[in-house]
């Protein structure tokens, strides 16, 4: 059934907003400030079951694509993404009947709230890769065949441009082009799409879960519980496989290769408590890819592969990571339209330059402990 | 003339207010303590008189004094005196998604009757403008007289990528003083705050709130130094470790709020005569753990909240522990338990060996022969019942408990030198071996008056580079230069001015472009 999601909902997102991130996806506090202040002014945003989106209506997903740290600085004016839906609407003559995530991790969950509410229509409770990645092609859309575009961006002086092109890699390569060059942050409405289409591509349930693992680690840290069977089961209901602690660790370097221009590098860790002895690493290029046990491949990514606080159970994104922080390192297994052949083409390990092959979070540790 | 060479040196801290006189060699003449009154003033007047009189100088030889106060953390606090604020932010076209004073508590938003204006301005990560070259000079008059008609007493002003770029801040400054007039107190967000507008306006606004209570306070204390034939040169301590004029100091008062721990720290350092090592200050509740990294304290990356606003002030990094002098042990027959509850500044008469029925760490400390205590009230045989075990396994717990903090401060695994200071610090044995070196220097009680008297000023910046222009090594270096040229403007002599502090990171999801540097100089400050 579709419900209302209001202020206090919006605050407990964010937070299972930066567990999906894995790391990455930039801090979702000032996007989730942005969706809030939109509630307030324009009313609470209904969000749909994904079979509730009628089979023939449009829905498009929306976002900002750039850099966090220029969407932190550059505050944006909350109706950038409303104005590239509206630009994409008028081209392809027909309006949205809702709008929705292309990607529930990080500070792009927020995003389609300050639309939704502006705009007066839904969400679905859905997106388009059940985490964080960092390109625009990298969406179970392109997987199954959707087209990203014609997609709009739209900056805050409010520059805008419509794209047509071949294929969703060069959405990406032209798309992050002129991000740059509006200063580091577009705001984008892209794969407009078929209730029907949507049904086929997308991953459900992922907004509320974002706002279940949320509850899951605000109550336990009330509670001073462990966050797991809460969230266990929240991940369950929508698909993912069960969570497991990789380790519990203390960060011991952290390594950030600067070189190349690239935001990646590498966290070694020292077991802790029943993980004494052991020597962790976990390799990030924007979002944690690689977790290894003393050199043997623990987990690999689309699995999600997140760092939360040892104490708060606050989930850490890279850019903070730093020696001597305790840290249990989650592992999530995606859902299984993420692991299809075509989507590891797309988001393997082997697309990120490793030569590995995709083998399961759950498959590579089957005897590790399961802690509740 | 006399020769100048004495330098004075207070602290303000929660329970006492410490003053130590240095001279020329910064060698410790004289150190007391007296208690912290509640308009602070008073405490610091009767802590100098005292300091003075110990010493024995003659006022006429004091170089300067350095003060580590806190007035604006108290107003913020207790909301009072608060100025009344109008912000405004050089944002437009951009800006509107998050208005200013966005998730504040409304009561005290109603303290300070604040207001806030947007207008066109400001610039992008490389430096383009995103509304026009200049500030549109009509808007801006438009703003300051509905400003001055409605009484406000202060502005914040922020603006996009300011950090980087301060132009149309300081235009804006330029405007307010031709319409307002030169006394008229503006905040400029890029003097206070880094990259993160809404953390950075925020921190602007509680300066701008407290303003006119830094500004009454501090003509306060010089009045009182005249009283006491001080009129030399003042400075404030800042939350980095640097001194600020007296002139910054009443513009930017919010840049003191963090300045007890950086004094201690520095102090600490000073004392030990090192440039990198961990410094774990012991009260009588907790215990502050430090890092400092060529000679300043290492700077949190997270942001802080101030008065429950969150803000992106420069703080010193600390972690905190409940271990003090006076915490509580807890003894079950095997485990001990040390703190948080502890008997603070009521040690005198509630621990064991003053007398009192509450064990305490200060206790253990004693009876193991780890502390040694010259009070008359102070009778160690009142703790001849006490359990070898449990005092044993209290020391051990009591190195566990600082150890551990230690340890989880550190950027690396090299082994630094912990020192150790402040009262509590008796309850820590300072003993060596090969994995840790600990020291307990002389003269620990007054580390934090000492660190607000060494002289250091420096200056920051933060931006974002493109690199399609330049290389990393380029940009880094002129990120220096500027640093440099920034520090000697605060105050910083011309020559041996150097780079303390060096951060590049290249921004996420901008794959190959652009470049975030922050760098920090620091250097002798020119007397």
């Amino acid at each position: 059934m579709a419900r209302l999601i209001g202020v206090e909902d919006i605050e407990y997102l964010a937070i299972g907003a930066a567990v999906l991130g894995t790391g990455g996806g930039g801090d979702p506090h000032l996007g989730k400030i942005m969706a809030q202040q939109a509630i307030k002014e324009f009313g609470p945003v209904t969000l749909l079951e994904p079979d509730e989106m009628p089979d023939d209506k449009m829905v498009v997903p929306v976002a900002m694509m750039g850099a966090p740290t220029v969407f932190v600085e550059k505050i944006p004016n909350g109706d950038e993404a409303l104005h590239s839906l509206r630009r994409l609407e008028e081209y392809l003559g027909k309006e949205a009947y809702a709008v929705m995530p292309m990607e529930c991790g990080g500070l792009n969950s927020t995003i389609p709230f300050v639309v939704a509410a502006r705009a007066g229509i839904p969400i679905v409770d859905a997106d388009g890769m059940g985490r964080a990645f960092p390109e625009l092609q990298m969406e179970t859309f392109n997987i199954y065949g959707v087209s990203g575009t014609p997609m709009v961006i739209t900056d805050e002086r409010g520059d805008w441009s419509l794209l047509n092109t071949v294929d969703n890699n060069m959405l990406e390569h032209i798309a992050r082009g002129i991000a740059i060059r509006m200063g580091g942050v577009g705001h984008i409405a892209e794969y407009p799409m078929t209730g029907v289409e949507m049904k086929r591509s997308s991953i459900f349930h992922t907004v509320t879960l974002a706002i279940e693992l949320g509850k899951a680690i605000v109550h336990s840290r009330e509670k001073q519980l462990s966050p797991m069977p809460q969230m266990e089961a929240a991940l369950i209901k929508a698909g993912y496989g069960k969570p497991l602690i990789l380790f519990e660790a203390k960060i011991t370097d952290v390594d950030r290769a600067t070189t190349d221009g690239f935001a990646k590098g590498t966290v070694t860790l020292e077991g802790i408590g029943e993980y004494k002895g052991a020597t962790y690493q976990v390799d990030f290029q924007n979002e944690n890819l690689i977790a290894y046990q003393n050199g043997e491949v623990l987990a690999t990514v689309p699995d999600l592969i997140t760092f939360l606080d040892l104490d708060t159970f606050k989930p850490l994104t890279t850019e903070t990571l730093r020696y001597g922080y305790r840290i249990s390192c989650l592992a999530i297994p995606t859902p299984s339209i993420m692991r299809s052949e075509a989507a590891l083409k797309v988001w393997g390990p082997q697309y990120f330059g490793y030569d590995l092959e995709f083998v399961p979070v759950e498959e590579l540790n089957e005897e590790a402990k399961i802690r509740g | 003339m006399a020769k100048l060479i004495y330098k004075i040196g207070v602290d303000v801290g929660g329970t006492n207010t410490d003053a130590v006189v240095l001279d020329h060699q910064d060698q410790v003449v004289a150190a007391v303590k007296s208690s912290t009154t509640a308009d602070v003033q008073s405490g610091i007047y009767t802590s100098i008189e005292k300091v003075l009189k110990e010493s024995g100088i003659n006022v006429n030889q004091i170089a300067y004094v350095s003060l580590g106060t806190t007035h604006a953390t108290n107003a913020i606090i207790r909301r009072k005196g608060l100025s009344k604020v109008a912000v405004v932010r050089i944002c437009l076209p951009a800006g509107k998604g998050v208005l200013p004073l966005a998730g504040w508590d409304e009561s005290l938003i109603a303290a300070m009757d604040a207001t806030s204006f947007l207008i066109h301005g400001g610039h992008e990560y490389d430096g383009r403008a995103l509304a026009g070259e200049g500030l549109d000079h009509d808007e801006v008059f438009r703003v300051l007289d509905t400003i001055k008609e409605k009484g406000y007493e202060s502005i914040a002003v922020s603006c996009i990528f300011s950090p980087a770029k301060d132009q149309h801040e300081k235009e804006f400054a330029k405007l307010a003083a031709e319409r307002l007039g030169e006394d008229f107190p503006v905040t400029l967000s890029s003097e206070i705050g880094s990259l993160g507008l809404l953390e950075r306006e925020n921190s602007a606004i509680l300066n701008a709130s407290v303003v006119g209570v830094a500004k009454k306070a501090a003509y306060g204390l010089i009045e009182a130094l005249k009283d006491l034939g001080i009129s030399s040169k003042v400075f404030f301590a800042q939350n980095d470790g640097t001194l600020m004029s007296l002139e910054r100091a009443i513009m930017y008062p919010v840049l003191t709020i963090g300045s007890g721990p950086t004094n201690s720290t520095r102090g600490a350092a000073y004392l030990s005569n090192l440039e990198n090592c961990i410094v774990a200050d012991i009260g009588g509740t907790s215990t502050d753990v430090g890092i400092l990294v060529n000679g300043f304290p290492r700077q949190s990356a997270l942001a802080v909240e101030v008065g429950g606003v969150l803000t992106n002030f420069r703080m010193p990094d600390l972690i905190s522990i409940g271990l003090g002098g006076g915490s509580i042990v807890q003894y079950d027959g095997k485990e001990v338990a040390i703190g948080p509850d502890s008997v603070g500044y009521e040690i005198k008469e509630k621990a064991i060996a003053f007398g009192g029925d509450i064990l305490t760490a200060t206790d253990i400390a004693l009876a193991a022969g780890v502390a040694i205590i010259d009070d008359p009230a102070c009778d160690l045989s009142r703790l001849s019942y006490l359990d070898t075990e449990l005092v044993q396994k209290g020391i051990a717990k009591i190195q566990e408990m600082v150890l551990n903090a230690c340890e989880k401060i550190k950027t690396s695994p090299e082994p630094l030198p912990i020192v150790l200071v402040g009262g509590g610090s008796v309850i820590m044995p300072a003993q060596q071996d090969d994995s840790v070196k600990l020291i307990k220097p002389e003269n620990f009680g007054c580390a934090n008056a000492l660190g607000a008297a060494i002289a250091e000023a420096s200056g920051e910046v933060d931006g974002l580079w493109p690199m399609e222009k330049r290389t990393r090594d380029e940009i880094i270096e002129l990120a220096k230069e500027q640093a440099i040229a920034k520090a000697i403007e605060m105050g910083a002599v011309l020559s041996g001015t150097s780079v303390v502090d060096l951060e590049a990171v290249p921004l996420s999801y901008l794959p190959g472009n652009v470049l975030r540097v922050k760098a920090k100089a620091a250097g002798a400050l020119q007397l």
